[in-house]
């Protein structure tokens, strides 16, 4: 029995002036798949995630999301999307509760008040509810933006950097949520992050991305011994310093 | 139904800002009292010295009120969408389901929230402190009233396009809209009274006809229904091209990836 393909990109491109960012990347993310999206800074794994999240206009490909085009489907495929980026804060000016309540609003969730009760519960911030959320540490505020990705139960989400600036015990706490929600309701995540123990420890699947290009694809656990390196690092270094040595395996 | 409530969801935020700080609601009512009391001061002294015929406070306080309406209709849709702007909410609100003209009517709902809270307040003070009331025009001030309304909407939609079209740094445009469109729209003085050039300009400014149409209810009693229809007319096609210069410029935006690093324009 074939697993249901939620995310299917397919020769995604973004160009801009001078610089093409996104060079005619496909992949799928299946229901239940933490895929992780991985490589150097400029790589173009933010401007993915962007297109996939339409706040970028792709110059050329296809994106489809539970089956559907995304172009066409937007608002419809965004309502079960979520989505948590080191780089997208909350307004400070309003409190964590307030801000969960706006957007429980902007996706649709139904029986908001009990959903932002146990969100605030779950990712420990229940004693911040009343806080405006600029007061916040960097890490209490990355769990905040995690509790506000998980409002609409997404079925595909999107994770840039999520546990950059979480404590390593909250972060492998938040990677547990994660993983066992992904099994648990069939959701589709894409990961990206710096962390290459966050990666091993979380991801079904990587993909490496260079210079707009998937590059490598593959377990992470036994991608690097395939290119002759020890870990999941060593991997990664060679795909920033000398992508040219390393061969795409279809 | 989800669409309204992510219309509600715009609007409730404001509201939500509104409520949060002690300075913020003064905006509300501030500038447009100090405002209301300068020209009141004035016009209350030009009325002993200008003799019983000519009317300063109807002519003038009733523009002042009016004018104020017009202006926080304004700031309604661009003032709110600068506090996106300044918190860098974009891509959160726009990865969500939220499309721009729900974005749009959910500022067109604090301008008519703001509006009738601030124009409430000087109204009643006009009339408490300086024996005004604005209800002298009678049933002619919702006419008056739509067509600033909706010229005020198409200003503010056509500022919120600008800024987000060319940065944060086009914030300017915002606060000198009103005070750049006053002297041409004719608010304290007659058409006649301008020059030829600033004439031909102020003819496709409706709130030129508003305020010409208030100036002849005070004079005369009556109104010609045609300066109405005029300024009708230009405010519901500028609220048009306002609109669709907000959505070339938000295509714009989205083809050029500034969602995401907006405050670096």
């Amino acid at each position: 029995m074939s697993i249901e393909k939620i995310l299917e990109v397919e020769n995604l491109r973004k160009e801009y002036k001078d610089v093409v960012a996104v060079d005619g990347v496909s992949f799928s993310v299946h229901a239940g798949e933490i895929v992780g999206l991985l490589g150097p800074n400029g790589a173009g794994k933010t401007t993915t995630i962007d297109m996939l999240l339409g706040i970028v206009e792709p110059s050329g490909g296809s994106i489809r999301v539970f089956g559907k085009d995304f172009a066409r489907n937007r608002a419809e495929i965004l309502a079960k999307v979520n989505f948590s980026a080191v780089y997208a804060h909350l307004p400070g000016n309003t409190t964590v509760r307030q801000n969960l309540f706006i957007f429980a609003l902007l996706y649709g969730v139904p029986r908001i008040k009990e959903r932002i009760a146990i969100l605030l519960k779950e990712y420990d911030v229940e004693k911040f509810s009343r806080v405006r959320t600029g007061f916040l540490s960097s890490g209490e505020q990355s769990r905040v933006h995690m509790a506000k990705a998980m409002l609409n139960s997404p079925r595909l989400l999107l994770l840039d950097e999520p546990t950059a600036s979480i404590d390593p015990s909250d972060s492998q706490i938040i990677r547990e949520k994660i993983k066992v929600y992904a099994t648990a309701t069939g959701a589709a995540v894409l990961w990206t992050s710096h962390d290459m123990y966050e990666i091993e420890d979380v991801c079904d699947r990587v993909l490496f991305i260079s210079h707009g290009k998937i590059l490598l694809e593959g377990n992470p656990r036994e991608l690097p011994s395939q290119y002759g390196k020890k870990n999941l690092e060593e991997l990664f270094i060679a795909v920033a310093r000398e992508p040219l040595s390393l061969v795409h395996n279809q | 139904m989800k669409s309204i409530q992510r219309i509600f969801a715009i609007f409730w935020r404001q509201m939500l800002l509104l409520k949060g700080n002690a300075f913020r609601p003064l905006n509300l009512f501030y500038f447009s009292a100090l405002e209301l009391f300068l020209w009141g001061v004035l016009t209350l002294y030009l009325d002993r010295i200008g003799g019983s015929g000519f009317h300063f406070v109807s002519l003038v306080l009733g523009a002042v009120i009016m004018s104020s309406f017009m202006s926080r209709v304004v700031f309604g849709v661009s003032a709110s969408f600068l506090e996106d702007v300044w918190t860098r909410n974009f891509i959160n609100l726009f990865s969500s389901p939220l499309s721009l003209h729900e974005y749009i009517l959910g500022f067109v709902a604090v301008s008519i929230v703001e509006s009738l809270i601030s124009v409430g307040f000087i109204a009643l003070l006009a009339w408490l402190l300086l024996a005004y009331s604005i209800f002298s025009f009678g049933f002619l001030l919702i006419p008056f009233a739509g067509v600033l309304f909706m010229f005020g909407l198409a200003v503010g939609i056509t500022a919120t396009a600008v800024v987000l079209r060319f940065g944060p740094s086009a914030e300017m445009v915002v606060w000198s809209i009103p005070p750049l469109l006053a002297p041409f729209s004719a608010v304290f003085y007659p058409l006649s009274a301008l020059p030829p050039f600033a004439r031909s300009v102020s003819f496709f400014i409706p709130a030129t006809h508003v305020f010409e149409g208030m100036r002849a209810v005070v004079r005369t009693g009556s109104f010609d229904a045609r300066e109405l229809i005029i300024g009708f007319a230009f405010a519901i096609i500028y609220c048009a091209v306002a609109y669709f210069f907000l959505y070339r410029s938000y295509r714009a935006v989205l083809r050029r990836g500034t969602f995401a690093r907006f405050a670096t324009e």
